[in-house]
């Protein structure tokens, strides 16, 4: 160990080391990674777009147009694996290795070169993902959730998907397992975890969750896998197995894993609300232990993913209570937010834009969520346009949502300039309203019984379906002015951004400068 | 602030983790072409293995250097800590699934195959007996009892996590020589525990008919069963870099994570297997 005695507090010395593309590929560095995850997820989002709108080009009207069923299975699969794996969960784990050390003084990640490996895992195992298209039979038309037996049967596209899965599996606890010991054990002198960001501490249960299940995720595929290859029963009920018990051992990760991509999510929105409506977050500590109490319900809920696979109505009960239990800890925050903006000093830059707008639709999202949790209303539900919709409002609406929020509140750190509002606000009004006219149709649809995964329809469904469509591309598109304004930004075309460009933002991560240099707190602050 | 703080390691920039993702690209893609009898499935697997080996040899190597060299801190320690603990509860987790498997098996799935509707309708005389290969089974198996080989290696294995506590008092005394020989002894019971589980598996499958493909019950033992003897290896191989760690004089009595934390694994896959042992073998 060495003993420095502190000179200047941040020290930007010679970076040495590799460059050019070797600089990308080895680096230690957690802003390094960090951009690499946020690039990675991004280039995931849009190939995951892409697949969501031929998905819609499809629906536009009934009848098959444009794709093969089969394909359009394969492309409704890929697109949820796309956005699930490569887009919205690597986006977080971005966001957490640009801000953790930032936010609680820490020179680095604790596992540097771990850091490295958990990214570059991420290509590879999106290779193998994407790869699967181009084999013999396609990629796996199974659903993302994939179900045996449909998964048993598959193609070789399958085989692809599942060891890409356990590589996506290796990446997400490597990473979470960095992410505990930095927040546990990196912070600075003086940051008592209850003084923390809520972003670290959102993290901190994020990442216990995804320890916690990723490997259920990885033993469910290495079952499937073994079924297919080497013979054994576990979801053939003639040899004594059962297809249902696949779903018990997904959704124990899946429920998790749902708010693994909310939890982070909730975390960002807490640090900007507060910063835009002047005030302190309104009710710190009971927004600590809410996210705590909903990782701890997620592990008791699976199986109201499950209520029309024959359970006995006792199950039922329990699952469809434990899950109502968990609208009282997210009320709890929802209304912690409204209660920090009320009499606040509210002003509305793009990314309070953004994190108001989360408020307003993941709210209407969370509401069709507990209407899904009814056993006797989801078994009408089930497999509909209703789930369909319900999942993208607190999925689109929530999780990217709120990292479009996260993305403009710390471009100017990243970048050291500062984002055109113009192009922000207009990205924003656009995908709001874009995102509605997609989704908000999706519940009549589904009300009305047009099911889910399907290529065709009947014709009472068209007008909505259309207007889904029109939505879907409005969306689409609205997204690549976000490359614009981030483009912008790195070209380093907009004004120069101050160390702290927001009025009233809290947080260490606006002490350093912008843009944050390439080692920040080598000399740990000081936190009174 | 106090004058001085100790800085934290943060290491230079690494070819390790890419050669990591190549082998793992290799070995993935390899397992692929393999298992479905096309392309040189076999020879990417190899080449990714391999790799994956030279990454391990080499990463794990650097790691030894730089904790020689005093360049960790207390708080690299404590990193090195946290992170091995949560790592033992992932693999907890993955362990729990399957174990969640037998329970959901043998508690629902078998017993409502031979519920009266499901017979009456589906599987005409079947009985839902534990142990089962299922409605349609091809061929008779006879299960493993647990007083056998498998009540030995239990022995073995709580023998071998004494042993293993011993040579850690010898690490905590600077008492050289019962370091060592508690390490070779934990090593070669490990290697006895493995040897005896595959010829508990030859026989399985020789005299007693038990395969993989033996419907559920089948599944359900090779799927534990073997990855617990996976893990046993992989514990035991660590122990074993310990052993030769120790013979190259590395550790003192204050300064030994690597050892405990290989030690904390052996322990973890001791207690994997009594649950193991109960569960699958005995009940």
């Amino acid at each position: 160990m060495s003993a420095v005695t502190p000179d200047q507090v941040h020290d930007d010395h010679h970076h040495h080391g590799p460059t050019g593309l070797m600089r990308w590929i080895t680096t230690t560095n957690h802003k390094d990674i960090g951009t690499m995850y946020l690039i990675f997820s991004f280039i995931m989002f849009l190939s995951g777009g892409v697949m969501a709108l031929t998905i819609r080009a499809e629906l536009f009207q009934p009848g098959m147009q444009i794709v093969q069923p089969e394909f359009f299975n394969q492309l409704t699969t890929m697109h949820g694996l796309v956005m699930v794996f490569g887009a919205i969960m690597p986006a977080f784990v971005g966001f957490a290795n640009w801000m953790l050390p930032l936010m609680i003084g820490a020179s680095d990640m604790a596992f540097a070169r771990m850091n490295n490996w958990s990214f570059w895992l991420l290509p590879v195992a999106a290779i193998l993902l994407i790869g699967s298209f181009f084999v013999p039979g396609g990629a796996t038309a199974a659903g993302w959730t994939l179900y045996a037996p449909l998964s048993v049967q598959m193609g070789m596209g399958m085989d692809l998907t599942i060891f890409a899965v356990h590589i996506m599996g290796i990446s997400s606890i490597m990473g979470a397992i960095n992410i505990v010991v930095t927040v546990l054990n990196m912070r600075a002198p003086g940051m008592t975890m209850m003084k923390m960001p809520l972003f670290c501490w959102t993290w901190l249960i994020t990442a216990y969750l995804l320890i916690a299940v990723m490997p259920v995720l990885a033993g469910a595929v290495t079952m499937i896998l073994t079924d297919r290859h080497f013979g054994t029963s576990f979801f053939n009920a003639a040899g004594g197995g059962d297809p249902v018990l696949y779903q018990h051992v997904f959704w124990f990760f899946g429920h998790p894993e749902v708010y693994i991509m909310i939890l982070p999510a909730f975390g960002i929105v807490s640090e900007i609300i507060p910063t835009f409506a002047r005030k302190p977050l309104f009710g710190y500590a009971s927004m600590v232990y809410a996210t705590a109490s909903i990782a701890i319900l997620s592990f008791v809920v699976w199986a109201h993913h499950m209520f029309t696979t024959g359970m006995p109505a006792a199950t039922q009960l329990f699952f469809m209570y434990a899950t109502m239990l968990i609208a009282v800890p997210t009320g709890v925050k929802v209304f912690n937010w409204v209660a920090t903006m009320w009499r606040g000093s509210m002003t509305f830059e793009t990314p309070m834009l953004w994190a108001t707008g989360f408020i307003f639709v993941f709210t209407m999202g969370g509401f069709t969520g507990l209407i899904c949790a009814i056993a006797p209303i989801d078994i009408q539900v089930q497999d509909t346009y209703y789930v369909v919709a319900h999942f993208h409002y607190v999925l689109v609406a929530g999780s990217l949502f709120a990292l479009f929020a996260g993305a403009y509140y710390w471009l100017p750190k990243w970048t050291g300039v500062m984002y055109s509002e113009f192009i922000g606000k207009l990205h924003f009004w656009c995908s709001i309203i874009f995102f509605n006219i997609t989704f908000f149709p999706m519940h009549f649809l589904g009300l009305a019984g047009m099911p889910r995964r399907i290529p065709d329809y009947a014709l009472q469904f068209a007008d909505f379906n259309a207007l889904a469509s029109i939505g879907a591309f409005g969306f689409g598109l609205s997204q690549l002015i976000f490359i614009v304004a981030v483009v912008k930004c790195v070209r380093g075309d907009g004004k120069k951004a101050a160390a702290s460009p927001w009025e009233d933002a809290q947080g260490l991560e606006w002490t350093v400068p912008s843009p944050a240099p390439h080692h920040t707190f080598e000399i740990p602050p000081v936190v009174k | 602030m106090s004058p001085t703080f100790e800085k934290y390691f943060v290491p230079e920039p690494s070819k390790f983790p890419i050669f990591g993702s190549f082998a793992l690209l290799c070995i993935g893609a390899g397992s692929v072409m393999w298992l479905n009898h096309t392309g040189p499935g076999p020879l990417v697997f190899f080449v990714g293995l391999a790799t994956l080996i030279y990454m391990l040899f080499g990463w794990f190597g650097q790691v030894i250097r730089e904790s020689e060299s005093g360049q960790y801190g207390k708080n690299v320690d404590a990193s090195f800590r946290w992170s091995m603990g949560w790592f033992i509860f992932s693999e907890v987790m993955f362990f729990f699934a399957f174990f969640g498997v037998l329970f959901y098996v043998r508690v629902i799935a078998v017993p409502s195959l031979g519920s009266e509707e499901s017979v009456s309708v589906l599987w005409q005389g079947f009985e839902a007996v534990w142990p089962t290969a299922g409605p349609r089974a091809e061929e008779a198996f006879s299960p493993m009892g647990a007083w056998g080989i498998p009540a030995l290696n239990t022995l073995i294995l709580l023998t071998s996590g004494a042993t293993l506590t011993w040579a850690h008092w010898g690490m905590m005394k600077d008492n050289r020589t019962q370091l060592k020989l508690g390490l070779l002894l934990t090593v070669l019971l490990g290697a006895l525990f493995m040897g005896f589980q595959i010829y508990e598996y030859m026989h399985a499958y020789g005299e007693m008919n038990l395969k993989m493909t033996s419907g559920i019950y089948g599944s359900t033992f090779y799927m534990m069963t073997g990855f617990h003897g996976l893990h046993v290896t992989i514990g035991a191989i660590m122990l074993l870099v310990m052993l030769f760690r120790v013979m190259a004089g590395h550790f003192t009595k204050d300064n030994h994570f690597a050892f405990e934390a290989a030690a904390w694994y052996w322990h973890f896959v001791d207690v994997v297997w009594l649950v193991l042992f109960v569960v699958v073998y005995w009940l």
